[in-house]
């Protein structure tokens, strides 16, 4: 537990030096094919690992990544599989906010975004709960249209401070 | 001998029972396969079928979409479905959609068989 409190604390003076709000971290571009999402999710799941998060809360992130990309191949670009898609990462929630940022852009078809939600969960029958992970697992979810063409998706998830150890408690 | 991107499941009867055993991700390039093999067994008509999931490492919602295909198809034929040995990450993702109550879930194979 020592060891991962002494982590954490490294990376966050390693991000004070090294975080852009601007420019992301990580950038990736994949196609819109099925067999690529292994990829990018174990990218994510290390990722989150290094940044600090559990690994219950990596497996569970790297599944909204894995259910975004899922619904811009299903639903955006209606199962074409050599279309772009674009995964950007910063290490932080917010400014000043340790976590994750997650923006996944494609040139798909757009839609109103009011109009993206999971469907009811009593209802229960295959499909259609991509959006609902994705909300149930991040902090934030936000869908907006790109400025000529595609989707935009902003994830974001707070690392939560892990608990102090009985040693630190006693040396404070 | 199947290729790195497509699932495997490996079959077994007993007693009236059929077992599906598939082994590794399941995700939107793999979950077809599971479903071609899960119709096939329907088609034999069991009285159940469990299928036993601790080779699965990961599923994401299309394998789980899957499995609720089965399970209509499991009421239809008036069989039973019965789920085991989730992983704790397969499991997380039934309780994230709030259908780990909507299926039988044994911890083993052994208790699927005879629940």
């Amino acid at each position: 537990m020592d060891e991962l409190v002494h982590q954490s604390e490294g990376r966050a003076v390693r991000e004070g030096r090294s975080v852009s709000e601007t420019k992301p971290a990580v950038e990736i571009r994949l196609l819109s094919d099925p067999m690529y999402l292994a990829g990018a999710r174990e990218l994510v799941l290390g990722l989150t690992r290094r940044l600090g998060f559990r690994q219950d809360e990596s497996g569970r992130i790297a599944l909204a990544v894995d259910e975004a990309l899922a619904n811009v191949i299903n639903h955006g670009y209606g199962r074409q599989l050599d279309k772009p898609i674009w995964m950007s990462i910063w290490p932080n929630a917010k400014p000043g906010v340790p976590g994750l940022r997650i923006v996944v852009e494609d040139e798909a078809k757009q839609i109103d975004p009011d109009t993206i939600c999971g469907r009811d969960l009593d209802d229960i029958k295959p499909g259609g709960l991509g959006v609902h992970i994705i909300k149930e697992v991040m902090d934030s979810v936000v869908y907006e249209r790109r400025e000529k063409v595609g989707m935009r998706l902003i994830m974001t998830k707070a690392l939560t401070p892990k608990p102090t150890s009985a040693r630190e408690h006693a040396n404070g | 001998m199947a290729s790195p991107n497509e699932l495997e499941v490996v079959w077994e009867s007993r007693d009236g029972t059929t077992i599906l055993k598939p082994d590794g991700d399941i995700d939107l390039s793999r979950s077809p396969t599971l479903r071609t093999d899960i119709r096939r067994a329907f088609d034999d008509k069991p009285k159940r079928l469990v299928i036993d999931l601790s080779g699965v490492s990961y599923m994401d919602s299309s394998g789980v979409a899957t499995l609720v295909e089965a399970m209509q198809l499991s009421r239809k034929s008036n069989a039973k479905l019965v789920l085991c040995s989730l992983t704790d990450r397969v499991h997380s993702i039934f309780e994230i959609a709030r259908l780990d109550q909507f299926f039988t879930i044994t911890t083993t194979l052994d208790e699927a068989v005879s629940a």
